[in-house]
């Protein structure tokens, strides 16, 4: 395989998510389902980070929605509190959440298996209480409000224009993200996964490795986080907790560890997914949980590869 | 003195509850290697439905009997129709897979029992015990006698029976057991039961002091999971400890420092703790072999 | 001259000292075997010279520097390296990715520069798939680039794991039984590249139990039992020595006879 068909393989499901972004709002009946598309491709955003950790390096995180609330509360805290325009809060975001990663994973990614995944649970679950107890900044369980994001005097606000940010967001964090996979870094995370031994015996230095994926993967979702809040204009510190971490890796999961589109089709069932079982009402949980079995236990894999894999077998 | 030794007590039972709970997670995950997050649940159906069934008229002992059954009957169904058709996923898999399963289990409450809080009368009465100038609820010397029995008969069972070896064999290398004739699958469906029953006994014990509602599981969850690997993921003695010991720190948290806080404390504590002893307190390192 | 040195390196796992004071000398361009049999501690003395497990006692040294409890990647970037017993191959990757992982450490760009794709990284990438084609092209694997390396034979994979070695272009490889579980041709086959490979300057250190591949390719042998020097010399020394045949050859011909009767 050349490098020019690689390079035109890697660009072309992003161009035809393009081209499903850019058709898709003919359908849409009203501003509700550009929320709902604006929803998915913001958590697939974070979805991705997650998957670069998850799906390539190996690395289990069950508090990544800790980086999703720094990213949303640095939109809210710092326009309210410190003055600062909202443009630099995000980016402030990012950074902090960069800041924080590199701190806290030194330690954390010298755990393995589930003692990684206690230990990055109790950071999320940490993060939240943080955010739930200090009130004086947060506004505490009852959240804060955010203010508009204004880049040159115009105003980002209403669904439709959030759902065009965060498609073309989500194209360039996934562009970023295929980038990487084809590069010496991308495979010596991809190695990692394998086996570690290895990858270290080939001079992989593993553990800074591990770092730098934790910290990619945290300005993701802290990317995500900041546009979660910028577009709903209201932040609580349910956006940090346990639950959602648990969505984010379930996305991950669900779409399929290690595909970078599949990031979006786990985003887009469970962030569909609920909305429409609102019809079941109180059944909506059972049906969520029966689906979310269901599709792990017969698609083990995840949606995309297992599809793949079929239509592969289908094609000798 | 009188008030630390109140939040010893009220640490210790709560710890008692996460000691459980912690031990039900060892339970699986040596027969089956499964991190079980809907080992919660099991404590909500023990509590709930003893709840539901005293309100219809059931007297109490019969009521947590069926409560008890019911929870295990729950547990064989979870390990048959989501874990087994699962083997050989990944780890990650099959986690989330507990996860549905605690979702679809915390639905099915809400609709079969409701969304309000709920009690059971305490076993001997409101009066609290006076110790030291402390008091204890009568109901707490029960929860922490309950995990005592709890414990001693596992052990026992686990020490003095050719079943409880065969747990020890499937745990210790799962392909070996398989190859001397130990039925692993079985194996794994024991575990389910015992702590699903364990879990459920735990619920029914706490409820008079801590209350019940459908969504209690999921924090309860949590902490034994943490509980469980503060003592070291395997390890039954470190199960105890660690629930114990989590229990303590949040009430001396909550007590001398902050109770809000008292849960960051717990995790804060637990953090540290794997930083510097990565296999927990009572973990073993591997040997690596390539 | 000596590439790779060992002074009376000593371990021990709960009570059982598995390397004892043992001492190698190994020369520059040749290759040097390390038998004995199952339990004498020959992995383990591979853990130790690979930075896997760091010795209690002893050192070890590198093209006269000293190595002892350097973590493995740095070893790798001073030139060593080694393949498994029991493989360690990137099952989730393909043959040519695996080997690709190989040239790790002579490949420069920087995260930014690898996330933005500039040229320098499409570059890198030619590169890198060059070399690692080469490699795969010198073990006979160059038809299986593009292919999952799960879907390789195992005789497959182990020459797959000598090509990644190979590939990181070391000043001296740790072959871990490349012949265990190959059939006669694929050890045929096997006994060609190390001869290619020695040919290329390269220092080969072979654990291995297939005695007629040892005595075809070694320049000299050594003999561990129980963790302990047994003895060293060439092929025929080694062959002629009583020592050797009590110890190491007497289990081989007990185990030759259990299979007769079993």
């Amino acid at each position: 395989m050349n490098v020019r068909v690689l390079l035109n393989s890697r660009l072309m499901a992003i161009v035809a998510v393009a081209g499903i972004a850019a058709v898709l709002p003919a359908f849409f009946p009203s501003a509700y389902y550009y929320r709902v598309a604006a929803l998915v491709f913001v958590f697939a955003l974070a979805a991705i980070g997650l998957n670069l950790l998850m799906g390539f390096a190996g690395q289990v995180s069950l508090g990544h929605a800790g980086f999703i609330g720094i990213g949303a509360y640095a939109v809210a805290v710092g326009p309210t509190h410190f003055g600062l325009p909202p443009w630099l809060s995000f980016v402030a975001g990012a950074a902090l959440s960069a800041i924080v990663a590199f701190l806290v994973g030194r330690p954390i990614l010298r755990l393995k298996g589930h003692y990684l995944a206690v230990a990055t649970l109790g950071f999320g679950v940490l993060l939240s209480i943080v955010f739930t107890n200090e009130a004086k900044l947060t506004g505490g369980p009852d959240g804060m409000s955010v203010p508009h994001l204004v880049l040159f005097g115009w105003a980002a606000r209403g669904s439709e224009t959030w759902y065009w940010i965060s498609a073309v967001s989500f194209m360039i964090g996934a562009a970023l993200a295929l980038n990487l996979l084809d590069s010496p870094a991308g495979r010596a995370l991809r190695a990692i996964h394998d086996s570690e031994v290895a990858a270290r015996m080939l001079g992989i230095d593993v553990a800074r490795m591990k770092l730098t994926v934790f910290v990619i993967s945290a300005v993701y979702a802290s990317i995500a986080g900041s546009y979660l809040a910028l577009f709903n204009g209201l932040i609580t510190p349910e956006v940090s907790g346990f639950l959602r971490s648990i969505e984010l890796v379930a996305m991950v999961v669900l779409g399929g560890m290690g595909s970078i589109m599949g990031s979006l089709v786990g985003s887009a069932i469970l962030v569909v997914l609920p909305q429409a079982l609102t019809f079941l009402h109180d059944y909506e949980h059972m049906a969520l949980g029966l689906i979310l079995m269901g599709v792990l236990i017969f698609l083990r894999g995840g949606v995309v590869p297992s599809v793949a894999a079929m239509f592969a077998r289908r094609r000798p | 003195m009188a008030e630390f030794l109140q939040f010893a007590f009220s640490g210790l039972t709560v710890g008692a509850v996460y000691a459980l709970v912690a031990l039900g997670f060892t339970l699986i995950y040596n027969a089956s290697d499964v991190v079980n997050f809907a080992q919660g649940e099991f404590v909500m159906i023990g509590g709930m439905t003893t709840v539901f069934l005293t309100l219809a008229g059931v007297p109490l002992p019969l009521a947590a009997l069926i409560a008890v059954v019911a929870a295990v009957a729950v547990g064989l169904s979870l390990h048959r129709f989501a874990i087994e058709p699962a083997r050989g996923a990944s780890a990650v898999v099959l986690i989330m897979i507990t996860i549905g399963a605690s979702i679809f289990l915390r639905g099915a409450a809400q609709v079969v029992f409701d969304k309000r809080f709920h009690s059971l009368p305490p076993l001997f009465g409101n009066d609290p015990i006076r110790i030291g100038g402390a008091s204890i609820l009568p109901q707490s010397l029960v929860v922490l006698a309950g995990a005592v029995v709890i414990v001693v008969l596992l052990w026992v069972f686990i020490d003095r029976t050719l079943f409880g070896k065969a747990v020890i064999a499937t745990a210790a290398n799962r392909l070996a057991a398989r190859l001397v004739g130990i039925d692993t699958r079985r194996m794994g469906s024991f575990s389910f039961a015992v702590s699903a029953a364990i879990g459920a006994i735990a619920g029914i014990l706490v409820t008079p002091i801590t209350l019940t509602s459908y969504e209690v599981g999921t924090l309860l969850a949590l902490k034994g999971f943490a509980a469980a690997m503060l003592g070291g993921m395997g390890s039954a003695v470190g199960a105890v400890v660690g629930g114990i010991m989590l229990g303590l720190l949040e009430a001396f948290a909550a007590g001398y420092l902050s109770s809000q806080y008292k849960d960051a404390v717990a995790f804060l504590v637990i953090l540290i703790v794997l930083f510097v002893m990565p296999h927990g307190l009572f973990g073993r390192a591997k040997i690596e072999r390539v | 001259m000596t590439i790779l040195s060992t002074e009376r390196l000593s371990i021990s796992f709960g009570g059982v000292r598995a390397v004892d004071a043992v001492s190698l000398e190994i020369d520059a361009g040749k290759v040097f075997s390390i038998i004995g049999p199952n339990g004498a501690g020959k992995t383990t003395l591979f853990n130790i010279i690979s930075g896997i497990y760091v010795p209690e006692e002893g050192r070890v040294r590198l093209a006269g520097e000293d190595v002892t409890g350097l973590v493995p990647e740095r070893l790798a970037r001073c030139g060593l390296s080694r393949t498994f017993q029991n493989l360690q191959i990137f099952f989730r990757m393909t043959a040519i990715e695996n080997v690709m992982v190989g040239r790790h450490r002579h490949e420069t760009t920087g995260i930014l520069a690898d996330l933005l794709h500039l040229p320098s990284v499409g570059r890198q990438n030619e590169r890198t798939r060059a070399a690692a084609l080469a490699a795969l092209d010198r073990v006979g694997l160059a038809a299986d680039a593009e292919r999952p390396a799960g879907s390789l034979a195992y005789g497959a994979l182990k020459r797959l794991e000598i090509a990644r070695a190979l590939a990181s272009e070391p000043k001296a490889l740790l072959l871990d039984e490349p012949a265990a579980g190959c059939n006669p041709v694929e050890t045929q086959e096997l006994e060609r590249v190390i001869r290619s490979i020695v040919k290329d300057g390269i220092t080969v250190v072979l654990v291995e139990h297939d005695m007629r591949l040892v005595m075809n390719v070694s320049d000299r042998i050594h003999v561990l039992a129980n963790g302990r020097t047994l003895a060293e010399g060439t092929a025929a020394e080694v062959r002629a020595n009583p020592a050797v045949i009590e110890a190491y050859l007497g289990v081989q011909r007990s185990r030759e006879a259990a299979r007769a009767v079993g």
